[in-house]
Formats: structure tokens, sequence, C-alpha cells
């Protein structure tokens, strides 16, 4: 395993990609773009031995792409909460839960709040919020939920906050299921809607059968936010987060408003949790409590952590190994958990800092090692 | 009167860490505050920079009253701290911890003017612009806190203990750079261990011990002071 670290440490693939002429650089990233775009219909071998669904048993792979995608989605902003402003959250699956909620329950004939509405306003059976206005709201919902939780809690450091935040998530869930006559409660809400578009061979653009179509508009949607993302990192805010990250009471004594931008933090890392959530709830057409288990909170962290918080296309590469795999590898499905253990110690004693860390990520941790070294060698 | 604290009280839950204190700086003034370790020196210095929140007591500044304002607030008022040992961004350069000292300023061209001052102050700082913070001895870091406070333009500079874990040589360099700052016009006040140094350099100064003041004079007469001179200075 440090063999192989070393050599990937050998190409200095960073210090390549800086120093390669722009031209080279949209070119790569073009072509990895157009082959993301392709990879639903991969069908050359040997590449197709990374499809999941070769056996019978195997899952659709465009809707394995789709997940990945929706989880990609996820680290993203998950990454600016743990990598970027250092706060840990453990209950990141209230947002997700949050956005396919949304959609459900104003954007679909089976909801309890669409049916309210109908009989309130007199609006026949089969009206319901449209999609294109369930998107605004499910963006909002999870921005005030980021906002209502972050107040309170964003004073608590370290351990406090993510017990609070692992709180959270739980709340969102156990509501879920226990609001009947709002949620429709462990039954779960049918008939999400999809996002419109033509009708192709008298069926949705968007349905059940082409998962790739699911997959492309997912990617769309990480492309841009992966862009935004990466503008806010270098703009002033990341500049507040990098500095709060690092010493909290220098950025104080510095002029930076700490808590302000904590705040900013866990909305933003919020509002994309729950855009991941409605993508999620509506290619499923159905949302129910038992989809946001806490567990899955863990495996958000797990991805940053691994792929290395701090670096987008690190949280990228721990979304799709941790997605991936466990798909690619179902045959050994009673397996799976011990090797994702496995591999999460592996990682943590190997590579603590994560696999592809920010070189900002990977300073600070030798920094502290330091500190560590001294404090030892001083006792 | 630029600075004024009012019988100060600062708690640590139920610990009390200042039991009251007032301390006063004028403009242009260099104020020194010693003490032994546990007197209370860092506390007043937290609750100076706004870091620590008063139990009782009043701060003005500048003759504003800033005692409910967060340290950023603080900051913009020029009321600016440089904190004590490593406080500062180990991960950034050089460059980047500076850029973060001029964080609430948008007046370009005179953070660029400010840029050559700190330089200029600390010719080693500008040879390893570009080095990560974190790899540096400790004198160079102490510089560099001390060149990101300038950073902000302060009216008042606050130095907590810039001497701490100094070769002696480098103590004399970084007091010699202090009173040069004081000179360009900036008012500072300097919390110091080293009480020699810190007397000889200051106009005025305070003695703290268990979080009161016990003594107060010119650095002169503290320096003559038999008791000072016997419990700090390590002559009887």
């Amino acid at each position: 395993m440090s063999q192989i670290l070393d050599a990937y440490r050998g190409l200095k693939l960073g210090d390549r990609w800086d120093g390669a002429p722009k031209v080279v650089r949209w070119a790569v990233m073009l072509l990895v773009i157009a082959f993301a775009f392709y990879l639903p219909y991969l069908n050359i071998l040997p590449f197709a031995y990374i499809r999941t669904d070769l056996s019978s048993t195997g899952s659709d792979w465009a809707s394995v792409l789709f997940l990945i995608v929706v989880y990609m989605i996820v680290a993203v902003g998950l990454n600016v909460v743990i990598g970027l402003a250092g706060l840990l959250d453990l209950g990141y699956v209230g947002f997700y839960a949050l956005g396919a909620y949304s959609i459900a329950l104003f954007g679909s004939t089976n909801s309890p709040v669409v049916g309210a509405l109908q009989s309130r306003f007199g609006f026949s059976e089969e009206w319901a919020v449209p999609f294109a206005v369930c998107i605004p709201i499910a963006i909002v919902m999870s921005l005030i939920a980021g906002v209502f939780l972050g107040a309170p809690t964003l004073r608590l450091r370290g351990d406090y906050l993510a017990i609070v935040t692992l709180g959270f998530g739980e709340i969102i869930r156990i509501t879920a299921r226990n609001l009947d006559n709002v949620t429709n409660g462990a039954a779960g809400i049918t008939q999400v809607p999809v996002p419109p578009g033509p009708e192709i061979d008298g069926r949705n653009f968007f349905n059940t059968i082409d998962a790739e179509r699911w997959y492309w508009l997912a990617l769309t949607v990480l492309l841009l936010i992966i862009f935004l993302a990466r503008r806010l990192e270098h703009s002033r805010v990341g500049r507040a987060w990098l500095a709060i990250r690092e010493d909290e009471d220098a950025a104080s004594v510095m002029g930076v408003a700490g808590f302000k931008f904590k705040l900013w933090a866990f909305a933003i890392g919020a509002t994309l949790g729950g855009l991941a959530g409605l993508l999620f709830g509506s290619k499923q057409q159905y949302v129910e409590p038992n989809a946001f288990m806490v567990n899955l909170s863990f495996l958000f962290v797990a991805m940053v952590v691994i792929g290395g918080s701090g670096n987008i296309f690190g949280a990228l590469l721990g979304a799709f190994l941790l997605t991936y795999l466990p798909e690619r590898f179902r045959a050994f499905v009673d397996w799976r958990p011990f090797a994702f253990g496995v591999a999460l110690v592996a990682v943590m004693i190997l590579r603590p800092q994560g696999l592809v860390p920010s070189r900002r990520r990977a300073r600070e941790f030798e920094d502290r090692r330091h500190e560590a070294e001294e404090a030892a060698a001083d006792v | 009167m630029l600075l004024e604290m009012k019988d100060a009280v600062l708690n640590y839950g139920k610990i009390q860490a200042l039991h009251g204190i007032s301390v006063e700086v004028n403009e242009g003034e260099v104020v020194s505050l010693i003490g032994a370790n546990g007197a209370g020196k860092t506390s007043t210095m937290r609750a100076l920079s706004g870091v620590r929140g008063l139990s009782q007591g009043q701060i003005t500044f500048n003759g504003e009253d800033v005692t409910k304002l967060r340290a950023d607030q603080r900051l913009r008022k020029g009321l600016v701290l440089c904190p004590e040992g490593r406080g500062i961004f180990p991960g950034m350069t050089v460059t980047e911890n500076l850029n973060m000292g001029a964080y609430t300023r948008k007046d370009k061209s005179a953070i660029d003017e400010d840029y050559d001052r700190v330089f200029g102050l600390f010719p080693r700082l500008l040879e390893r612009k570009k080095q990560v913070a974190g790899t540096m001895s400790g004198g160079e870091q102490q510089m560099l806190a001390i060149g990101r406070a300038l950073m902000s333009r302060p009216k008042l500079l606050m130095l907590d203990e810039p001497s701490m874990g100094l070769a002696p040589m480098l103590i004399q360099q970084i007091f010699d750079i202090i009173t040069e700052i004081s000179q360009q016009g900036t008012t500072i006040l300097v919390v110091e261990q080293n009480a020699k140094q810190a007397l000889s350099r200051s106009d005025r100064a305070y003695v703290l011990e268990t979080g009161n003041i016990v003594k107060t004079g010119t650095g002169a007469e503290l320096l003559d002071d038999p008791s000072v001179r016997e419990a700090y200075l390590g002559v009887a």
C-alpha cells in the first residue's frame, strides 16, 4: 500500500497539473467531462469490467452512476462544512432527507400537504406544486434548517458540535416517521414528481427505465456545483474559513467574525445536501424515512475524510470509492462491512490526511504532529 | 486617554482570574504589564481584545464603550492584539498570514504600503515570503505575528508576551522593533514576563499579582523599586 502511495507521490500530479499550459488543462478537463457523460454506454473491453451489471444479480449501471454523482454532490457540500470550515457535522443526512422530503411533500399528489392545499384552495385532485417551484422550496427549507441548527450550536466546539448534529439527523428522520398526517409516516410518499421533459416513446423523458438521463442531469448539476465551490474556496469567505480552521482565536483577533462564517458554511453545506436529496427523491419517485438512517451520515463523513478533506477532488474520489466499490462487489455482500472497516482503519493509519488531501490540509496535519511531538518531548 | 479598562472582573467558570483591575493607556505611550505566570496577564489581554467577555467592569477605547463588542469588531476600531506564542496561521505562507492581517481593509494601495513597512521592519520576513509559517523558527513566527497585527493599522497594538521562548539576542531585537513601531506613531501595550526589558522600554508600567494590580509607576521608577527588583528582576 505505502509503495503505491510513494509511487503516486513520485508522479507529483498536482505540481504537473499546475505547471501545464491552460490549453492542456482545458482539453484534459473537457475530455474527462465527455468521458463521464459517455460512461453509461461504456462497452469496450477491458474497460467494461468496471460496469456493475455484468452478472445477472448486478445493479443497473446507470443507476449506480446516478447514485455516485448524487453522493458526490453530498460530498462536495459536506466538504465545505468539514474540509473548509473545519466543523464536524454528523447529521448531514438530515439535510439530504429534507431535500427529498421537500419535493415529496409539495410536489406529490400523494402527499397530505398537497392534499390540504388542494382542499383549501379548491384545486383539482391532480394539482401539485410544479417541479420547478419545488427546487427553490427544497433549497430554502434546507437553508433554513442549516441556519436553524447552526445558530444555537455553532458556538460549541469540536466534539460537542458533532453530538448535537448527530441528534439533528435523527430528529429529522424520526419526525418524518411519526408525523403521519404530514409525511404519511413510515409508509412514505409515492408519486414524487420528476423533472419536466419531452415525451419519448410514450414515456416521460425522466422515467424509471432510462436511468442514464437521470445520471446526465445529476452530472450537470454536479459540474455546476464544483465550479461554484471552487470559486467560493478562493474567495474572501474561503480565506475566512481557512483562518478559522487553523486558529479560531487568532482569526477573531484579525477581524474574522467566526460565528458568521461558520454559519455560512453550515447554510451552504445544508443547501447542497438538500439539492442532492431532491435529485435522489425525484429519481426514486418515492420517499420514506428509512432511506435516511444515521449510518448514511457516517458514510458521508467517511467519503470526505477518506478522500481528503479540504480538497474537492478528494471528496469526489471518496464519494466514488465508497459508492462504487460496494456496488461493483455485490457478490461479496457479506464481506462488505468488514472490508469497509479494514479500509477505513488502513487509510487512517497510512494516510490520515486522506487519499488526495489539499496541500494545505497536509501541511496542517504535519504541523499538528510536530506540535504533539514537541509536547511529548517536553514532558 | 486612548484606552481605559475600569474595575475589570474576568471569570473562567468558577475561577476568578481578574479581581477588578483598572488599566489606562494614553496616546503615544508604551505601557507594560508585568507579572509572574498565572498573575492574569494573558487574561487581561483576552479581555481587552474581546476574545473573552468581562463579567464586570468597562472598557473604553478612543472615547467609545467597547465592552460589549466582539474581537473582530474591536479590531475594526483599531484595538489590535498580537496573540502569544504560535498565534499565527501555521498552514499559511508568510504572505498569506500578512494578508489575513489586512482582512478587514479594502484600501489596496495603502495595504501595499503597509507590506513595505512590515518588510522594512522585518527584512527576514521578506526573505521568507513564500515559506509556510508553521515551519519557521520561534523568533520568525513572533516577527510574523507582529507584522500581521501591523497590517490591520492598529491605533493601539497589544503584544502578549512577545519574548516568550526566544533567545536573549532575539528578545533584544524584538524589543528594538517594538520601540521603532512606537516611534512610528503606534501606541503600545505590552504584557511581559521579561520585566527588565519591558520596564526599561516603557513609559509606564503596571505590576500584576494574582489578578490584582499591586503597583504602578513609570518604567524607571519600577526598575528602581526594591520589591519589584526582588520579585521580578532577581536582585535583592
